[in-house]
């Protein structure tokens, strides 16, 4: 309970932030915070929760974002429209790929590389397919207005994000104190003794893929529709993989804010060593990777790991 | 589409691709096989080390074939510290945070590189750099030829390492069962740096068979990462003749499938062929049953 | 890790928050006109977003020296450097901030992909974008009114090229009967590639194949082996950099030689450092890219400047973007203000000229210059030359090679 109640504290000093901030930097600043946020929700889900690291999950951002893309471009779909459409696809592709990587066995490292090479298959597919507009990509037409998913201010892109987010975290919760939940992480400790214990271990890794596909495609709607172009090597591309592993592991894997705080912090820390050194390209990419070492060193169990210890 | 006469050149061009393959490959599967390590810095130290043939042949002359006796050592003890003081540190031996440190390792080392040398992709220009060599009807450049007979001697060295002597045999002991050797007196750490090593040392000698043929810049790497990784699973993690073996499929793979569904598409065939090892047969053509 | 060291590093974190809002480089001198200037200067596409930002300065510190802005009297122009980092949205990003330093117009950003999104991020604030090489043609066909692409996009290079290898043709009795296409896979390469694929059959080609490569590609001896099977008497190239020399080079180890090799914004084919590093391969070859104009002198003393400088040589990217400054500040000059409405209007009804490159006086509409249009140069003794069409031409194309 206390864990919704911080939920909705977020959520609502999320929301009021336009109210005092009108800096473009600063809202967008948070738009992409609450953006890889909702990246890393969804990789925690199958990697924190499930324990099934994922090299690939931009086979799931990737789908989302086609899925808005074409449906709108190509079919003349609403904007909104393409969101249940993206996160049914989504489940579907990560329903196809649990199948068959679980179904073999596939565990560790080994599934792990399975999706990074799922992730490029698609990309490949995508960069030859004309439906997806092959190697120029899809553009989404400008059209702005509330009612086409496009907003003429930062501030409803916010809210946007904001959802998807809350959604998320809310979803995180049901996981952490559901019987589903309770499955997911028994077999992710330990699966042999979950089945034992009598553990659907197949049906339940497969619901959480599937979770983890959706809400990954719902971030991949939010970028097609805040950036308004993408191509495959944007959609499918390791880019967004990595993106959507490195805040859960930074902010602490398997629990409920550790995707947000690492988000948090790799976003400051990307923007605040971009400036530095302008004269110099390179030297702040540098640090930032020097300090990704140095985080990950001083805080092998991610920030949150630091926290507990000290309660 | 698929024509005879342009077949066996593209076997032949495929085999020599895949040497390169293999020998990048080759450090990969050590550093997996014995470390478990998914080394994501892997393309960053490969550039580095086509770096250093670069500059070696630039202001030195050394011919990059010579540059093997300079390479190979070099690479060698940057891995060993790299592991010792960095990596084996920071990931304190977890698995996601060694991840997220050799992430972290490459950005540095790419951009290091931005830094140092510029942007400018920078090619070596040798006496032989535009010979062909016939072999039937196909002409294939000499570079890739001596590439190809580079790969098997590498490989057959590390056999050879690996069997044939204490460290060898420590190094297997310790990929095996981490807690055995350490009780048997085995100072795990330092074996372990000496494989991250090895594996390095692989990539010396793979920059100095590929750069006559390619070319280097910051973000080189980048473009070899997936397909060792593949190769790394086709040959079963942790075999070297698996590594070989499967280099040399993969750059057949390439190639006829290249031939056939077109260049951007036929990459699709070494993806399949990733996700059906991975599924049907995850130990690799070489690997022990897990 | 004990509280105090924890403590610290939340202290630091905290700071790195407040630094991301402040403005970087502020030390604004009195009536500094900011222009953002915005490339990708690090990741994959660092070597020509390195040379745009060095066209950029130079033409800023060009114009500061002579003068600044006289109608502002003698305002100075200051660079507000950003870093794309290769990534669309990081280029967005980078917008918000010289939004909020106060930027006049913004330079930018190389790459299409990257244009779409600076472009758009910019729009929301009414900056003036003026766009430097980004060749796709949706960055102009948004309507979006802040948007001003100097250079040629690659439909107009596309039909450029078409026409002017028939002309070739016929010029030379029309021994060329057949092309071949080898392009890349992205945006660029892939638009081009269809453009061509589509008309050249109407105009009397018969194009054999196409083939389409990745990026990167490491080994190009399969698709010199099927240029070789299919025996074309044209081989079209439309890459980038690294793949074009790979390809060339390539080429000639295999001994393929076609009757042309007529690249369509060929990756290395007009690049000064190609001819320097691969003078044997890159002798011949013919090109449809960007160009400066041959015969005005100022563009020979920029490029002397530029070959002065260490492993620096006289690019597109070089000179599209010292254009592009110019183009600014000629706007601003007429604006006679600092305000993005003025520049963006400015701009808008420019009628500029006094540029060394082959357009003519700009015109926007919908964003696109009107006149911008590609050159036809060839590699001849280890130099490029223009060769199409004769009001620019150097001298004669050798069409079909015999080299």
């Amino acid at each position: 309970m206390r864990q919704l109640a911080a939920i909705a504290v977020f959520a609502v000093a999320a929301a009021v932030l336009p109210l005092f901030i009108t800096s473009g930097v600063v809202l967008n600043t948070a738009i992409m915070i609450l953006y890889t946020a909702l990246l890393g929700l969804a990789w925690n889900i199958l990697a924190g929760f499930g324990g099934q690291f994922s090299f690939g999950h931009a086979v799931f951002f990737g789908t989302g974002a086609y899925a808005a893309a074409v449906l709108q471009a190509k079919l003349g779909w609403n904007a909104w429209a393409t969101l249940p459409a993206a996160l049914l696809l989504g489940a579907a592709v990560g329903a196809f790929i649990g199948a068959l990587s679980f179904r073999y066995g596939l565990r560790g490292s080994y599934f792990a590389l399975v999706t990074l090479a799922f992730a490029e298959v698609f990309r490949i597919l995508a960069n030859n397919v004309t439906f997806t507009g092959a190697g120029v990509g899809i553009m989404v037409k400008l059209k702005s207005g509330a009612e086409n998913f496009q907003f003429a201010t930062k501030t409803g892109y916010l809210y946007v994000i904001l959802v998807f987010v809350v959604a998320g975290l809310v979803l995180c919760w049901w996981l952490k104190n559901s019987r589903y939940g309770a499955w997911l992480q028994a077999v992710r400790d330990n699966e042999e003794s979950a089945a034992a214990l009598g553990v659907n271990v197949f049906r339940v890794k497969l619901g959480a893929i599937a979770l983890s596909g959706a809400l990954m495609a719902a971030g991949g709607v939010f970028y097609a529709q805040y950036f308004q172009y993408i191509d495959p090597g944007l959609a499918y591309g390791p880019g967004v993989s990595i993106e959507a592993l490195l805040g859960p592991i930074v902010g602490g894997l398997g629990t409920l804010w550790g995707p947000v705080l690492g988000a948090v912090l790799l976003q400051l820390l990307g923007e605040g060593t971009r400036g530095l050194f302008a004269n110099a390209p390179g030297v702040s990419l540098m640090l930032y990777g020097a300090l990704l070492v140095l985080m990950v060193t001083f805080m092998p169990s991610g920030v949150l790991g630091v926290l507990r210890r000290r309660a | 589409m698929l024509e005879l006469s342009i077949l066996w050149p593209s076997i032949l061009n495929g085999l020599t691709t895949g040497a390169v393959y293999a020998l990048i490959a080759l450090g990969l599967t050590l550093i997996y096989g014995v470390l478990h390590i998914i080394n994501f810095a892997h393309g960053a130290a490969l550039m580095m080390a086509l770096y250093g043939v670069y500059y070696l042949q630039r202001s030195l002359g050394l011919d990059p074939y010579v540059s093997l006796a300079v390479m190979v050592p070099t690479m060698f003890a940057a891995g060993y510290l790299a592991y010792r003081y960095v990596i084996g540190v920071a990931s304190h031996g977890r698995d996601e945070n060694i991840l997220l440190v050799t992430l972290g390792v490459a950005i540095v080392l790419e951009n290091l590189a931005l830094f140092l040398f510029k942007s400018d992709t920078r090619t070596i220009d040798t006496a032989y750099t535009f010979t062909t060599v016939p072999i039937g009807s196909a002409m294939i450049a000499l570079p890739k030829i001596v590439a190809f007979f580079g790969a098997a001697a590498t490989a057959g060295i590390l056999l050879l390492i690996m069997r044939a002597t204490d460290l060898g045999r420590a190094i297997r002991a310790c990929a095996k069962e981490r807690q055995g050797a350490r009780l048997v007196g085995i100072d795990v750490e330092h074996v372990f740096a000496m494989s991250f090593g090895i594996g390095l040392a692989c990539l010396g000698a793979a920059a100095c068979f590929l750069l006559p043929a390619y070319y280097v810049n910051p973000m080189v790497g980048n473009g070899f990462v997936l397909i060792a990784f593949t190769i790394v699973v086709l040959g079963g993690m942790g075999s070297f003749a698996g590594a070989l073996v499967g280099g040399l499929l993969i750059g057949v793979v390439e190639s006829v499938g290249g031939l056939w569904l077109g260049e951007s598409l036929g990459q699709i065939g070494i993806f399949l062929i990733f996700i059906a090892v991975l599924l049907f047969r995850p130990q690799g053509l070489f690997g022990a049953r897990a | 890790m004990n509280s105090q060291r924890r403590r610290q590093f939340l202290i630091n974190t905290t700071a790195l928050a407040a630094s991301a809002a402040l403005p970087l480089g502020a030390r604004a001198q009195a009536n500094a006109i900011k222009i953002g200037v915005l490339h990708p200067v690090t990741g994959f596409l660092a070597y020509s977003g390195n040379l745009s930002r060095l066209g950029a300065q130079m033409a800023i510190d060009d114009i500061n020296k002579a003068g600044g802005i006289k109608s502002l009297g003698g305002a100075q122009l200051q660079a507000v450097l950003g870093d794309a980092q290769s990534k669309p949205e990081v280029g967005a990003a980078e917008v918000e901030k010289m939004n909020e330093e106060g930027v006049s117009a913004i330079v930018g950003a190389y790459a299409s992909a990257i244009c779409l999104a600076t472009t758009q991020a910019a729009a929301k604030h009414n900056i003036p974008h003026v766009v430097d090489v980004g060749v796709a043609d949706q960055i102009v066909e948004r309507g979006l009114k802040n948007t001003f692409r100097f250079p040629p996009g690659y439909k107009v290079c596309a039909d450029t090229a078409m026409n002017d290898l028939v002309l070739l043709n016929n010029l030379a009795g029309k021994p060329a009967r057949s092309v071949l296409i080898v392009h890349e896979e992205s945006l660029f390469g892939t638009g081009t590639a269809n453009l061509l694929a589509q008309q050249l059959p109407n105009l009397g080609f018969e194009v054999k194949e196409v083939i389409k490569h990745a990026n990167p590609t490491r080994d190009f001896n399969n698709i010199v082996l099927r240029v070789k099977a299919a025996n074309p008497d044209v081989v079209i190239p439309a890459n980038y950099y690294n793949e074009y020399a790979l390809f060339m080079r390539t080429m000639k180890q295999q001994n393929v030689r076609p009757k042309a090799i007529y690249s369509v914004l060929g990756g290395a084919a007009s690049s000064y450092k190609f001819v320097k590093e691969f003078a044997d391969a890159a002798n011949g070859v013919l090109d449809v890219n960007h160009w400066f104009n041959p015969k005005d002198k100022r563009a020979s003393a920029l490029k002397k400047r530029v070959d002065a400088m260490k492993d620096q040589f006289f690019t597109y990217e070089v000179y599209l973007n010292y254009s592009a400054v110019q183009l600014l500040a000629d706007a601003i000059e007429r604006a006679k203000s600092t305000k993005r409405d003025d520049i963006v209007n400015a701009l808008a009804n420019s009628t500029w000229d006094n540029h060394f490159m082959p357009f003519g006086p700009t015109k926007f509409v919908n964003g696109q210059n009107q006149g911008a249009r590609p050159l036809m140069m060839q590699v001849l003794k280890n130099d490029i030359k223009v060769v199409l069409p004769n009001t620019y031409a150097e001298t004669e194309p050798a069409f079909p090679w015999k080299g």
